[in-house]
């Protein structure tokens, strides 16, 4: 059985946002910091580093996850999405941010990554949420900027524009 | 907050994941979906110096029936088990009750079992075992045993698994024809630990209600089908005999009124609910 020794790192290989990645870990390293600090992906946030803020959320596999309840060692072979695989190319929003930044659904940004994936996986399970269910998919994260409300508009817009045309996914612009 | 040193153990299948538990008894944790173990570790409340990791076997994540059983294998997450199609007439309190597990995205990671084995007082898992008066299938290298959920959880976070066992599945009896179920919950947020939950059962003439969130542990009474004075009698008895916690969230005080309150509003939906 493969054993991972305390006292030293160990390479652990995954994909990151369709890329193979490979971190140096030791057993007891979060996820958070492998993907921070080991791979400089900056984007998942950390906020009380015990599952309650949601600022970390990945998906692993498609599914989310708490980054920080989450060891380096257990993303060995799977795929990994943080919020900077979310957009289709740098100079453009994927539909749900740009549905974030129409309706203002951030202020300072700390949560803003969290949330993105987790409305991310949940509207790909659920094409025609309810405002309820978007509520309680949401109360899964903190934001001490927005009162949500903006955030589940948002979420609302997204989920109408990708039903009436899926492939939209990709094809909005940021002005810049 | 970063967890304490340790190994860790990728096991491949039962046998192994066994062995390194009979090899290091206390000192070893086994991890699944981690949703409960990784804030005790980061916190340092929990130091083991052996991880065992078992989500890399094959065969412990699909739900099963056995006979009149659900039986949850120790790979399954709480998701999947809300996902299982039909649970809501397969069992309806397991439907009702696991949407105020945790949230979403804890939901996504977190096993079954691992909620059974972390014994937090105020857990849905634990408190639907307890009130449909599931079973806890233990396994070691010495022996396998099967304890009824009221004999497994001996008190706050303390269950009576030895060192060298493991949860090799959960398994809850499915809705029996002419019983009706309800479940409710108060807590601070949807997804927040439960200040009181309640999880009833009412079929041929009795009423079993469990309560989690007010004593070290879910706890269950039953009894005939009592209405009027005579079970609000029953409920403040069943509060007072709880010893009701205290904490920031609640005092004791209020966990007790909520057991009268919402653990009659609830015996009464499960009561409409007969078959």
């Amino acid at each position: 059985m493969p054993r991972l020794s305390a006292a030293i790192r160990h390479r652990i290989g995954f994909k990151l946002n369709g890329k193979p990645v490979s971190v140096e870990a030791e057993p007891r390293l979060l996820a958070t910091d492998a993907l921070r600090h080991g791979l400089g992906a900056t984007g998942t946030h950390v906020g009380c580093e015990h599952g309650v803020c949601g600022a970390c959320t990945i998906l692993i596999d498609g599914a989310p996850a708490r980054a920080c309840l989450t060891l380096a060692v257990q993303l060995e072979g799977r795929e990994v999405t943080t919020v900077e695989g979310l957009a289709p190319a740098p100079d453009r929003l994927s539909v749900l941010q740009a549905a974030f930044r129409r309706h203002h659904a951030l202020q300072c940004g700390f949560c803003t990554a969290g949330i993105l994936i987790s409305l991310e996986a949940f509207l790909r399970e659920q094409p025609k949420p309810s405002e309820q269910e978007l509520r309680e998919v949401v109360g899964g994260h903190l934001c001490r900027c927005t009162g949500y409300t903006p955030i589940i508009a948002a979420a609302l817009e997204a989920a109408a524009l990708l039903r009436r045309q899926p492939q939209v996914l990709a094809a909005e612009s940021i002005d810049v | 907050m970063k967890p304490a040193p340790f190994d860790y153990l990728r096991a491949g299948n039962l046998d192994e994941a066994l062995a390194a538990l009979a090899e290091y008894g206390s000192e070893a944790r086994i991890i699944a979906g981690g949703q409960s173990l990784l804030p005790m570790l980061n916190m340092r409340l929990a130091k083991p110096l052996v991880l065992v990791d078992i989500m890399s076997m094959a065969g412990l994540d699909q739900v099963r029936r056995e006979g009149e059983m659900i039986v949850v294998p120790a790979g399954v997450r709480q998701a999947a088990l809300l996902r299982r199609p039909g649970l809501a007439s397969e069992q309806p309190l397991l439907a009702a009750a696991l949407p105020w597990l945790g949230h979403y995205q804890t939901r996504a990671r977190g096993t079954v079992c691992g909620s059974a084995a972390h014994a937090d007082p105020s857990a849905e898992i634990p408190l639907c075992l307890v009130a449909l008066d599931g079973e806890i299938r233990l396994r070691s290298r010495r022996k396998r045993r099967v304890l009824k959920a009221a004999e497994f959880f001996s008190g706050m976070m303390v269950t009576e698994k030895a060192d060298d066992e493991l949860i090799e599945a959960v398994a809850f009896p499915a809705a029996r024809p002419g019983a009706g179920y309800a479940f409710a919950e108060v807590a601070r947020r949807h997804g927040d630990f439960a200040i009181v939950g309640c999880a009833v059962m009412v079929e041929a003439g009795q009423i079993h209600l469990a309560v989690a969130g007010v004593a070290d542990k879910p706890e269950r009474r039953s009894w005939p089908r009592l209405d009027g004075s005579a079970l609000d009698d029953a409920l403040n008895a069943f509060a007072w005999e709880l010893d009701a916690r205290e904490d920031l969230h609640a005092s004791a005080r209020l966990r007790r009124d909520l057991v009268r309150t919402l653990g009659r509003s609830t015996i009464e939906e499960a009561g409409r609910c007969l078959a």
